[in-house]
């Protein structure tokens, strides 16, 4: 990655313009080739530095209001298979393991979405009874402070 | 729900499509036009409109911090009811932070932190000590499912 690369996700990163030819202002910007414009992004998103191109979806809007993360205690020997497991899962948007803390035995994440907190209850239920896991506890978000996504 | 949060068919279409596959070429309108037998200007209507009433959040590269060479975290904040308002507003104003969620709990500020190395990281950390609550600092040890798809 060098500093052209690092001017254009600048210049893409809040959106680009819903126009015919979208990466031709761009082009201009970084007085290159609109043709490299596109060709740089494609082995940005090939080299992992981009994850996707596309679209991010307000969720709230579109009804799916209810978000929890769970928070599960999960035996280290189990992770691998239970990460899986719940990664199935298609109301599981993410899921991560995290390093256990003292006072925070917790060490499985999964976000889950849905219309209402009931059907987040009921898939965490069903994820325990899937995975064998029932030491867990339920988020739920109450108030969105901020989301950005990750930024340059 | 509002009336005009209503979606066509060609929303929809539009909505599924453009989360994983939009297409990386000069005129990406036009080619979604073609995958879905619509016109260019049909295509960017439709999706002005659902970028209007918040549906679509914007169109661009969501970022992998690892892959720019970054660190991140997750952070879990112990607050008291009554400086829950100016803490979040001071968390906010990290650029670094991406999401940032009140949540039901003992901790109950959540919040994700991308910075542009470990050494970032690091200082930013120190800096969100100083605000003077206890918190859990919570970074990914393994991944097992990211990014988000909604099929409407």
């Amino acid at each position: 990655m060098d500093d052209l690369d690092l001017k254009l996700i600048k210049l893409t990163q809040d959106g680009i313009d819903l126009v015919p030819e979208p990466f031709k202002e761009i082009a201009l910007e970084l007085e290159i080739p609109e043709a490299e414009v596109i060709d740089r992004t494609r082995v940005l998103v090939e080299s992992g530095v981009i994850r996707r191109f596309g679209a991010s979806i307000g969720h709230r809007v579109l009804g799916i209001v209810a978000n929890a993360m769970c928070a599960w205690n999960v035996p280290d020997d189990r992770v691998e298979e239970v990460g899986a497991l719940m990664a199935g899962f298609g109301e599981v948007s993410h899921c991560y393991e995290r390093v256990r803390r003292p006072e925070w035995d917790y060490n499985l994440y999964t976000m889950i979405h849905a219309h209402t907190r009931e059907e987040c209850e009921r898939t965490a239920h069903d994820i325990s009874r899937a995975t064998g896991i029932s030491d867990y506890t339920i988020l739920f978000s109450e108030r969105e402070f901020k989301k950005t996504g990750v930024r340059i | 729900m509002t009336q005009e949060l209503e979606l066509d068919d060609t929303d929809r279409r539009l909505i599924n499509l453009i989360q994983l596959d939009f297409p990386l070429d000069l005129c990406p309108f036009r080619t979604l036009g073609d995958q879905i037998g619509i016109s260019e200007q049909e295509v960017i209507e439709h999706l002005k409109r659902l970028t209007d009433i918040g549906v679509i959040r914007r169109i661009g590269p969501i970022l992998n911090t690892k892959g720019l060479g970054g660190a991140s975290t997750l952070i879990a904040m112990r607050v008291p009811e009554d400086a829950i308002d100016r803490v979040a507003s001071e968390i906010n104003d990290f650029d670094e932070v991406s999401h940032n969620y009140l949540r039901h709990g003992v901790y109950n500020i959540w919040f994700t932190v991308s910075a542009r190395s470990k050494e970032r990281l690091h200082e930013m950390v120190n800096e969100i000590e100083a605000i003077g609550y206890p918190f859990l600092e919570l970074p990914v040890t393994r991944l097992f499912k990211i990014g988000v798809k909604f099929e409407v």
